[in-house]
């Protein structure tokens, strides 16, 4: 298996920072009222997209959801065109006609975000058929929840992925909860991890507020899928701290408990790690905080989309 | 006696249990239903009331949700399916164009798929373009199913009761923006018919036939008219299986002007589709081309700053309504906003959905 070595790990932990900072600053900010789109804060799930990205290589592939900004920022998203697209400026990386439920950044490989259910796991596949039929060792690695493992597309695409053998990491970001509703009443007591083994792949469920566990299994993944040996199936168990959607604590609503989160935010996967690797995490956060609010500035000083926007990219010209 | 008033989503609400209540067989399902957020209030304390068994929460899965719900209905059921935005329902079209809607047709009158399909049309907040599309002509064009929606509480209550009474598919499109709005809705589960448009305010130079929350518009519209003395009259459409060509006419023989207003882009939608009714069964009455006020033909922007040039409202109708009459008069000036966009439905509103 993958070694880490320290520097790796310093951009792992760089990595969760940056991710946590700039959701912090979202969930400040939100309550402003300017960013006027739903946004689904990945508070608490950092140590999946830096693990998995510490795994991948400049030219691979991401694909995402709804709650998409962790894995943008740690494949190398424009953190301005992160904040543009927000706010709804022209400067975004959708011109501001996406927000943050559509990301995008193909600069740094990734490749879209979309908030339909399973929408960009089938699109995720395509994508890796594309690089086997052109000979490229590019992998696609795709993001979901576990709501999105109960959508059809989801187990069409990994058996479509197994038959041919294509290079994709599935990483399932298992957060315990699809909006208020909890697993037991979606599927039955069993790992999501086990239906990888059902579609012909590997599965594995790790503990995803651990960036080793994550990377470990993510490089597995990934060096077997550039190697032609196909798809595998990544479970992290992780656990959202804000609300489903929106800037807030959502304790009140009492789909799930306050032991719950607090047992949760005593996993948080960050202080523990700056720890392991002796890391200055103050003086990493200052960094991070002059990051975002460098990405705030750029966007709150852009322009909105002019009119004529309205009706421009409908059909490419 | 003054009338109870409630809120169209108390409404909702009010009738799903009334009929939960009235018939065993009735069931409700959706992911979210029994949540503590109840899809919106609509769905609120109906588990506690009815049971686990009836009132279930379900996977995310839209597509063989809606088989399993057609199932049920086969075997005497008369499910209740809930989408939080009409964009998820987009998984089940299978289910809902292929089955349900041709199951009694196909099977030669033997069969009845008595499901109710509720979707929500989202709107504003940067909803952007996965979850605010208004696709009522998709499902409208599809023989086998009724497609109604409904625009006052007073609908949205009784055309749930009709709905579930009905041995058809109904599917029932409701406006995100119509959830906060009251009106005179009365305690006992009185079904309101599936078919038939409505006047909801009598003019004589023009007629505004309008679809859900373009009803609110088109009524406040009138009132603008109103001020510069031109009668306009309103009629809610109601249902869109089929279009009332009968109140149609009727009122174009008073008016002899059309203006059509939709919750949905313009091109093969239900605007298009009065249109073409008028012209079918009233065109000795018209006495201008009939004006159109819907949705260009783009994806809902997410930017607040392309939405609000995306959606119109009563402003355009008013506009497009004078254009129809022809006369010489202007709209008096815009009133002053007050708040820098318009993608909420009131001020009070501080996101996110
Ligand atoms: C097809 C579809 N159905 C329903 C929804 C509404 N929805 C948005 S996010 C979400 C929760 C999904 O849960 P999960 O996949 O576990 O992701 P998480 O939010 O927990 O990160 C749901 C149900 C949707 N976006 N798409
Ligand atoms: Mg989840």
């Amino acid at each position: 298996m993958t070694q880490l070595d320290d520097k790796a790990r310093a951009n792992i932990l760089r990595a969760m920072v940056r991710i946590r900072v700039a959701e912090e600053r979202i969930s400040e900010l939100y309550r402003e009222q300017e960013m006027r789109c739903p946004t689904h804060l990945a508070i608490g799930q950092e140590a999946v997209p830096a693990g998995v990205s510490a795994a991948l290589e400049p030219q691979d592939l991401v694909f995402s959801g709804h709650r998409s900004h962790g894995h943008y920022i740690a494949k190398g998203g424009d953190m301005g065109a992160m904040f543009a697209e927000l706010y709804g400026r022209a400067t975004g990386c959708a011109a501001g006609k996406g927000g943050s439920q559509h990301l995008i950044d193909l600069a740094c490989g990734f490749m879209g975000a979309a908030p339909i259910l399973s929408s960009t796991i089938s699109v995720g596949v395509g994508a890796a058929w594309a690089a086997q039929l052109d000979g490229r060792r590019e992998v696609s690695a795709i993001y979901f929840g576990d709501g999105a493992t109960e959508e059809g597309a989801f187990h069409e695409s990994l058996n479509f992925a197994a038959v041919l053998k294509l290079p994709v990491v599935f990483v399932c970001e298992n957060n315990l909860y699809s909006v208020h509703s909890a697993m037991d009443c979606r599927q039955p007591d069993r790992p999501v991890s086990a239906l990888g083994p059902a579609h012909g792949m590997p599965g594995v469920t790790v503990d995803g507020n651990d960036p080793d566990a994550v990377y470990a299994a993510a490089a597995e993944a990934a060096a077997r899928a550039r190697d032609g040996e196909g798809p595998s199936l990544i479970e992290c168990m992780t656990y959202r701290w804000m609300e489903h959607c929106g800037p807030n604590d959502d304790i009140a609503l009492g789909y799930r408990t306050a032991a719950e989160l607090a047992e949760w935010k005593a996993r948080d996967p960050i202080p523990p790690y700056a720890a392991r690797i002796g890391a200055d995490l103050d003086a990493l956060m200052s960094e991070a905080l002059a990051e975002a609010d460098a990405a705030v500035a750029f966007a709150k000083s852009s322009p909105f989309p002019e009119p004529s926007e309205l009706t421009r990219h409908v059909l490419p010209a | 006696m003054t009338e109870r008033q409630i809120k169209f989503s108390e409404a909702l609400r009010e009738a799903q249990a009334d009929m939960l209540e009235a018939d065993p067989n009735v069931l409700l399902l959706g992911l979210g239903v029994p949540g503590p957020t109840g899809i919106f209030g609509t769905t609120s304390g109906l588990q506690e009331r009815f049971g686990t068994h009836r009132v279930i929460d379900t996977p995310s899965s839209e597509n063989a949700m809606t088989g399993v719900a057609l199932g049920a209905a086969a075997r005497g059921k008369r499910p209740i399916m809930v989408h939080m935005r009409v964009d998820f329902a987009l998984l089940a079209i299978e289910p809902i164009v292929n089955q349900a809607a041709k199951w009694h047709y196909m099977y030669g009158g033997v069969m009845r798929a008595p499901l109710v399909i509720r979707m929500i049309v989202g709107r504003g907040w940067g909803q952007g373009p996965q979850h605010s599309q208004s696709l009522q002509s998709w499902f409208a064009h599809v023989p086998g199913l009724k497609v109604v929606m409904p625009a006052r509480p007073l609908d949205a209550k009784g055309m749930i009761v009709s709905a579930v009474k009905d041995d058809a598919p109904v599917i029932v499109f409701e406006h995100r923006w119509l959830y906060n709005l009251s009106g005179p809705v009365p305690e006992v589960p009185v079904g309101r018919p599936l078919e038939g448009a409505e006047v909801l305010r009598p003019g004589r130079d023009v007629t505004i036939a309008a679809t859900s929350y373009m009803v609110i518009e088109a009524l406040r519209a009138a009132e603008t008219l109103a001020g510069i003395g031109i009668e306009a009259e309103v009629i809610d459409l109601r249902c869109l299986t089929p279009i009332d060509a009968g109140t149609l006419k009727a009122s174009l023989a008073r008016t002899g002007r059309l203006v059509v207003a939709d919750t949905a882009q313009e091109a093969f939608g239900v605007a298009a589709e009065v249109v073409s009714v008028a012209c079918q069964h009233a065109f000795q009455h018209l006495k201008a081309p009939p004006e159109v006020v819907a949705l260009p033909h783009v994806p809902t922007p997410t930017t607040p700053a392309l939405a609000d040039l995306f959606y119109p409202d009563a402003r355009d109708i008013a506009a497009a309504a004078l254009k129809a009459t022809g006369a010489e008069k202007e709209l008096p000036p815009a009133p002053e906003q007050g708040r820098k966009w318009k993608d909420t439905p009131d001020p009070s509103f501080t996101g996110p959905y």
